[in-house]
């Protein structure tokens, strides 16, 4: 069975929980002693129903508030898919916490009041789903029952959000009125909207294509851990382990390892059940090489023909994460892509952008929490990298502040550069 | 020319990344280590870690916090299991913790030495100066395990933060720690129960006999069966009887709770897990139920 992960964003007021909450209960994957648990809490916190908030709000102090502070994984499956939901909270404020459940997304969910049609906030997520490229959008135009199921309205929404989907990013797009607290097209078509002719909601999830989404092309293999058993049985074994980052190795293969630009050929990809003929993303082996030169942790297996980007200036959008200090040019922070460690100084900080409109601001002085913006940063030692839209694995990078050890930083490689 | 399709099944991917996470750990950290139980999931753990540096033997020791309160057959199974891979054992005990007068042995017919563990991991952690424990949690088995990261921040009381976790982007995983603090790793984080039920019945992986339904002298508490045992102390009403039953979860006999079950075989336990319609902690840990943020609030103090 395939797995498909994909992230909600919202507030309370628009209906996720509510959704999620039904996707979970119709699909029989909330328990009994789940549903229980929170039909007691509901009534002891005076709710007039049974929140299925509860569900995925599961810290104290989420439920002190009533929000969602920070993402909640949920799991449930059907006969045709696995689903792993990143629930993240929707407010300008949790910026982060919805970049952190977004970025390892194969669909983003984003949810319109069919009341209020788009919103600031449906344009924050709809932009945050294209900056992190995550495949597929589905807009689930929600509370259908309030409006009557009137297709008109929903038509008027779906122009709108095309309108300010043209300026994004977004190779798959898709429209689905609903209503969560009804059911209505979440897990069966709704018989309230017989004009409308796509798939529910569920049907849509288990059906997507996510098969290609994946770099096939590119070979690209970070060395992770170098295997050397030093044990009799295995005297001389020196395998390079690691995980798939794009592209397809196989024993044969010639391969070229970076920084050093040496060439071998791939000897065999071994894993604890046997010999593996082929690799893949996300798959993690082990690769021998015929020449015994150099390799080592944060080391590149590539393709002489296809290299990735080799250099110490990179062009990248940041989503700046920290509460306490804001980026500023001439900063120094560690930097981690791939399994490649460095450190980065921010040459330039070019512009800001408001993630609500989009408006770019030129030359800002600083990013602030949760603030999106593009820099050129310099390394301390040459990195090797795809951009991001080409690779998803091999142009992402997180920055670390030093003195905290915090991650401060989610970076989306845009170039190469100063 | 054949198609290929690059595609693995959600077994494979679960495997993928946990051995991804075991590997980026031994890279990173001086002195990891990984935590076993006894149970099915760090039973898994063990196998997958054994999967990650093959062929080479684990690159850390294997730390039992041993309550004194265990299942027999589940010590005898830990000491084979780590002798075949030939890994280092570190036993953390409870006991000596309570006989150095660390922790105070709880007592009355509910007491348990489930909370006491932590002071006997904590000073476990700081004796071996270890600085990442792999753990066996998943996301969700509970609802504050829901919102933990793969790589969880422990300060240097070995104290979780919910509130201010490091945001966890990508497969790019924050190791940085100051000395005295610790990372808690989660490398089975997005596997479900039946998951494991289907990952050790692929890789026919050994488990305990406690697993498979079985006789046992049993009585009723809190809705749960519950082992007798010299470990518990049973009040007048409460009757031993012996029914068929077997384990969900393996931890302290004490508040380890058993389930009514005919599943013999592997097959018949993964169509049980299939079907059940209550949770395996709600089914079977009295640890969970003293407040609806039992387990947050463990963790807050430095629980697995």
């Amino acid at each position: 069975m395939e797995f498909l992960r994909f992230a909600t964003a919202g507030s309370v007021d628009d209906g996720k929980s509510t959704l999620i909450g039904r996707l979970l209960y119709d699909t029989k994957s909330i328990f009994q002693d789940q549903m229980e648990s929170i039909e007691a809490t509901s009534i002891q916190m005076g709710n007039d129903y049974t929140n299925l908030a509860l569900l995925t709000d599961g810290l104290r102090a989420e439920r002190e508030q009533g929000i969602t502070i920070d993402v909640a994984y949920r799991y449930f499956a059907t006969p045709k898919r696995k689903f792993i939901i990143a629930d993240t909270p929707g407010h300008t404020q949790y910026t982060r916490n919805m970049v952190t459940g977004a970025s390892t997304a194969d669909v983003a969910l984003v949810l319109v009041d069919a009341r209020h049609g788009v919103v600031e906030q449906s344009k924050r997520h709809a932009f945050l789903a294209s900056l992190l490229r995550i495949p597929h959008l589905v807009v689930c135009v929600n509370k259908m029952d309030l409006i009557d199921y009137d297709e008109k309205a929903f038509n008027t929404v779906k122009e709108e959000f095309r309108n300010f989907a043209m300026k994004l990013d977004i190779s798959d797009l898709t429209f689905i009125p609903v209503s969560a607290l009804h059911g209505d097209n979440v897990v069966e078509r709704s018989a309230n909207m017989p004009w409308y002719e796509g798939s529910s909601l569920l049907h849509h999830l288990e059906e997507v294509h996510i098969a290609s989404d994946r770099n096939h092309i590119d070979a690209r293999f970070p060395v992770q851990y170098v295997i050397r058993p030093q044990s009799d049985d295995h005297h001389d074994y020196r395998g390079y382990a690691g995980t798939v980052a794009g592209g397809v190795f196989k024993p044969g293969d010639e391969v070229m390892v970076l920084p050093s630009g040496f060439t071998s050929t791939v000897a065999s990809i071994d894993s604890f059940d046997g010999p593996v003929s082929e690799a893949f993303g996300p798959m993690a082996v082990t690769i021998r090489l015929t020449d015994d030169i150099d390799v080592s942790r944060g080391d590149m297996i590539c393709r002489p023909n296809n290299q990735p980007t080799s250099s110490q200036d990179l062009q990248a959008m940041l989503c700046w994460m920290s509460e306490t200090s804001p980026l500023a040019p001439r900063m120094k922070l560690a930097l981690k892509h791939t399994t490649r460690p460095s450190r980065v100084m921010v040459a330039d900080l070019q512009y800001r952008i408001d993630v609500n409109t989009l408006h770019r601001e030129e030359n800002p002085e600083t990013l602030t929490l949760n603030e999106i913006g593009r820099v050129s940063l310099r390394s301390t030692q040459p990195l090797f990298f795809d951009e991001y839209r080409r690779n998803r694995n091999t142009g992402s990078f997180i920055l670390i502040d030093e003195a905290t050890n915090a991650t401060v930083a989610a970076g989306i490689i845009v170039g190469s550069g100063t | 020319m054949s198609i290929t399709t690059y595609e693995l099944n959600h077994l494979d991917q679960l495997e993928a990344e946990a051995i991804h996470i075991f590997r980026e750990v031994a890279a990173e950290f001086e002195h990891p280590c990984l935590m076993f139980s006894g149970g099915k999931d760090s039973i898994v753990m063990l196998h997958l870690a054994a999967k990650a540096f093959w062929p080479a033997r684990l690159p850390f020791p294997v730390m039992h916090v041993d309550t004194g309160h265990n299942f027999p057959e589940v010590l005898e199974f830990r000491d084979r299991r780590v002798g075949e891979l030939e890994a280092r054992l570190v036993v953390a005990s409870v006991q000596q913790s309570i006989n150095e007068g660390k922790v105070v042995e709880e007592t009355g017919p509910r007491a348990s030495r489930n909370r006491l563990q932590t002071t006997t991991l904590l000073d476990a952690i700081e004796e071996h100066r270890f600085d990442a424990l792999f753990g066996g949690a998943r996301r969700d088995e509970e609802k504050a395990r829901a919102k933990e990261r793969v790589y969880s921040f422990r300060d240097d009381f070995g104290q979780w933060d919910p509130k201010n976790q490091r945001p966890e982007l990508w497969n790019l995983y924050n190791g940085r720690i100051r000395q005295g603090e610790h990372i808690r790793v989660f490398p089975i984080s997005n596997w479900t129960e039946l998951d494991i039920w289907q990952y050790i019945a692929r890789e026919n992986v050994e488990i305990p006999q406690v697993y498979f339904a079985h006789e046992r002298q049993v009585f009723s508490r809190d809705d749960m069966w519950l082992a007798d045992s010299e470990f518990v102390t049973r009040s007048e009403d409460e009757v031993v009887v012996t029914r068929k039953v077997r384990y969900r979860t393996v931890g302290d006999m004490s508040c380890t709770g058993a389930v009514e079950s005919e599943a013999e075989t592997l097959e018949q336990i993964i169509e049980e897990v299939s079907a059940t319609r209550i949770t395996e902690r709600g089914a079977t840990r009295a640890d969970d139920r003293v407040s609806e943020a039992a387990m947050e609030d463990r963790k807050k103090e430095g629980y697995f």
